[in-house]
């Protein structure tokens, strides 16, 4: 056993209202830049849908993530190591950038400027990359929205397989979802695997999936093996980037940019410990269908004095340790099992997991319209269909996420019991296999959802494993290493040789 | 005056040309990496890339290793072997061309792509448009002297070359004299080559040395870093106390 923490997250998507705060918040702090105007490291899909890059779930095309061999063995989808390099000059399953969308601005300027003209004056659209007018915009970052346009192109949808999905084009029978999209911070990334250069790496002490800017070599690999398509190539610095998951804020102990302006309070983040030995054996299952399962056997028991123990020498901070037994994210997976990873079939073990949906049927079913078990909805009459979330969270496996939802709507029949009835309906949490008090809990975390509780983020204390003297004036997005003190660079100009000595840093 | 210009051209030439190409990169790598990078267009648009970039990297790597090992190769190597000249010099010919005319084709496909497809030519700095062209013009040069190479064909011309090319590296004051009386376009392709030497290090000519080869020897696939490189001696703080020494007193959370 090897102790390693990360800070996952959870999206709680019943309570996602599609503002796409937590993606202009994220794209006003890292993605303002030229070569990125397209990239959003955040984004919410509405479903059904194709998303964003267009199809991406297909990974037939793009060959994104693992696969397993006959062997039992995992490997990337793209092919061998040698597959990889062969296809190095031209990679066949890299995105074009209008998979995304060409990025545009419009001549705001004009409208200030005009002369006296016969007809009003109007803002142009012009492309970011070329500068062109663009005679008609065809696609862009969240084109679908809210539904938007003819069923038949969204109903490519991948997750739709299984399901008669010509139903849910009639009015009276379609659905919407959000999907709020980031890196994953794989336990497995497929990413790290395909970057030839070895720039791409997972940070220990938080799990963190970062590129390092300056190893990048603008292999593109990674962009198509990443199968969350969340690898975006900068056109301009021909480097690849991708969510941080904003570690600097992470490192101070704050919420990611993403998770702090959510106004729908659905993002929680907290620590997760995981056995780093097992990861290829959870990878490896043979039936995509357990890999849910999978995962969460390796996540580690905080309150396990054996694993306490285990975590103390593997270098696990006391400060994580105590967080870990507070992690919203660790009820809501380990112990609720209302969480589940996306897309686990990609066999990459993502860290942002997802809490289903419930459709509106709360006075459907009151109304009688619905069928009602123990006094609940029957979830399998829900509006979004069972399979479709099933193919999204658990790779077709319906039960999962069946319990789930029948828990949540435990939840809201237990609390509606005992806020309107005054009355504590213990049969209600049994029903679902939970009791009083487990279903009490959900409902702080998930309906109340205090700050405090979302978030339970240690910091990291850098000041023990470097010389923070000598971080002064790094911000946190900067492409150039440190050049001062000893700092394992030198150039050979003698940069830091050169440095006046300082009498007060001698504390490595 | 000739000889002056010869023994300036290439007995000077390569020594700067070959330093700036190695100090250059050397400096370049050293002072900041966020550069270094192959500049890939495929991105931005796939058409022509596809096809174009395989055969023109085919074709260029399999004629910079023909010229290295043709080059750089003592004749006497090819005597011990038996290998004639006149069949090395049928070998490069026939090899060579190959290889050349799919970097032609592979190198006009780009370079019509570079100039002619707006979203191309919008995102390229003068650098990237300019060494293109070099290349370009190179390959036509190199397959240019074929013309010539066909009218001896046996390989008295290529060992003159050869003999300059190994001078040039053991530092033989004389190498520049060899090739005096080479034909013009012989010399301008050896120039136009020392200036793309040249101009590597201020370019993205320089992901040439990033070749990830390494890839295959990395063990496994994933890749892990740590900061925490003194683990063992941790400072004796609360954070970091063992989880057996009792409650961490904290600060009550502000009502």
């Amino acid at each position: 056993m090897k102790v390693r923490a990360q800070i996952g997250m959870v999206l709680n998507l019943d309570k996602c209202i599609g503002c796409h705060t937590c993606s202009i918040t994220c794209k006003n702090v890292w993605t303002n830049r030229e070569g990125v105007e397209y990239a959003w490291f955040n984004n919410v899909e509405s479903k059904p849908g194709v998303g964003y890059p267009k199809d991406w779930e297909n990974q037939e095309r793009w060959n994104g993530g693992w696969i397993r061999k006959k062997n039992g063995k995992i490997q990337p989808k793209g092919g061998s190591k040698w597959r990889f390099l062969a296809n190095i000059f031209a990679n066949p399953d890299l995105p074009e950038i209008d998979d995304f969308y060409e990025p545009y601005t419009f001549e705001y300027d004009w409208l200030q400027k005009a002369p006296e003209l016969q007809a009003q004056p109007s803002a142009k659209p012009r492309s970011l990359v070329t500068g062109e007018v663009l005679k008609k915009i065809e696609w862009s970052g969240n084109w679908e929205d809210d539904l938007g346009g003819e069923f038949r192109k969204r109903s490519q949808d991948y997750n739709f397989s299984g399901i008669e999905k010509e139903i849910y084009g009639q009015f009276e029978k379609t659905f919407l979802m959000y999907l709020p999209r980031l890196c994953e911070h794989c336990l497995n990334p497929s990413c790290v695997a395909s970057c030839p250069s070895g720039a791409i790496y997972k940070r220990e002490e938080d799990g963190i999936v970062l590129i390092d800017q300056d190893k990048c070599r603008g292999w593109r690999m990674c962009v198509s093996g990443c199968p969350y398509k969340k690898i975006y190539y900068n056109w301009s610095s021909g480097k690849s980037e991708k969510c941080i998951f904003c570690y600097p804020r992470i490192e101070a102990g704050m919420p990611t940019v993403c998770s702090e302006t959510c106004v729908g309070r659905i993002r929680y983040l907290g620590v997760m410990l995981y056995d780093a030995d097992r990861i290829e054996e959870a990878a490896s299952v043979e039936n995509e269908k357990d890999l849910y399962e999978a995962q969460r056997k390796i996540f580690l028991d905080p309150s396990d004095p054996e694993v306490q123990a285990q975590a103390y020498r593997d270098g696990v901070p006391r400060a994580w340790l105590d967080a870990a037994q507070e992690s919203p994210v660790y009820k809501m997976v380990m112990d609720w099992e209302v969480a589940f990873p996306l897309h686990p079939e990609y066999r990459t073990l993502p860290m942002v997991w997802y809490i289903p949906p419930l459709s509106p049927i709360q006075s459907a079913a009151e109304a009688g319209k619905i069928a009602v078990n123990h006094g609940m909805p029957d979830v399998q009459s829900l509006r979004i269909p069972l399979r479709y979330l099933a193919n999204l969270l658990t790779a077709g496996d319906e039960a999962p996420v069946a319990k789930a939802l029948e828990r949540m709507l435990a939840m809201r029949a237990y609390m509606r019991s005992k806020t309107v009835d005054g009355v504590t309906n213990e049969a209600i949490a049994t029903a679902v296999g939970l009791d009083s008090d487990a279903i009490e809990e959900m409902y702080r975390y998930m309906a109340l959802a205090a700050y405090e509780d979302r978030y339970v983020i240690p910091t990291n204390h850098r000041e023990w494993d470097e010389n923070a003297y000598n971080l002064r004036g790094n911000a946190g997005f900067a492409f150039t290493e440190p050049h001062n003190g000893k700092s394992k660079h030198k150039d050979i100009f003698g940069g830091p040789k050169r440095m006046p000595p300082k009498p007060y840093t001698d504390v490595s | 005056m000739a000889d002056v210009i010869n023994y300036l051209l290439f007995g000077w030439y390569p020594y700067v040309a070959l330093t700036v190409l190695i100090l250059g990169s050397i400096i370049r790598f050293d002072k900041g990496q966020y550069s270094w990078r192959s500049q890939s267009s495929q991105f931005l648009r796939r058409k022509q890339l596809m096809v174009g970039s395989n055969l023109f990297h085919l074709g260029v790597l399999i004629l910079l290793f023909g010229h290295f090992v043709g080059l750089l190769t003592p004749i006497g190597v090819f005597d011990y072997f038996g290998i004639s000249h006149g069949f090395k010099q049928l070998m490069a010919l026939v090899v060579g061309g190959i290889a050349g005319v799919l970097a032609f084709i592979g190198c006009s496909m780009l370079l019509h792509r570079r100039l002619f497809d707006p979203r191309i030519r919008r995102s390229s700095s003068t650098g990237d448009i300019l060494i293109l062209l070099l290349l370009w013009l190179q390959i036509v040069l190199g397959l240019a002297t074929t013309l010539w190479t066909i009218d001896h064909m046996d390989g008295s011309a290529m060992v003159l070359f050869m003999g300059w090319a190994q001078g040039v590296l053991t530092f033989d004051p004389k190498a520049a004299d060899l090739i005096i009386d080479a034909q013009l376009v012989y010399k301008l392709h050896i120039v136009l080559g020392l200036t793309l030497f040249l101009v590597t290090p201020f370019s993205r000519l320089v992901h040439i040395w990033s070749a990830p080869i390494g890839y295959l020897l990395r063990p496994g696939y994933q890749v892990v870093r740590s900061r925490r490189l003194g683990r063992e001696a941790r400072p004796n703080v609360p954070g970091h106390a063992a989880p057996d020494a009792g409650p961490i007193a904290r600060p009550e959370p502000p009502k």
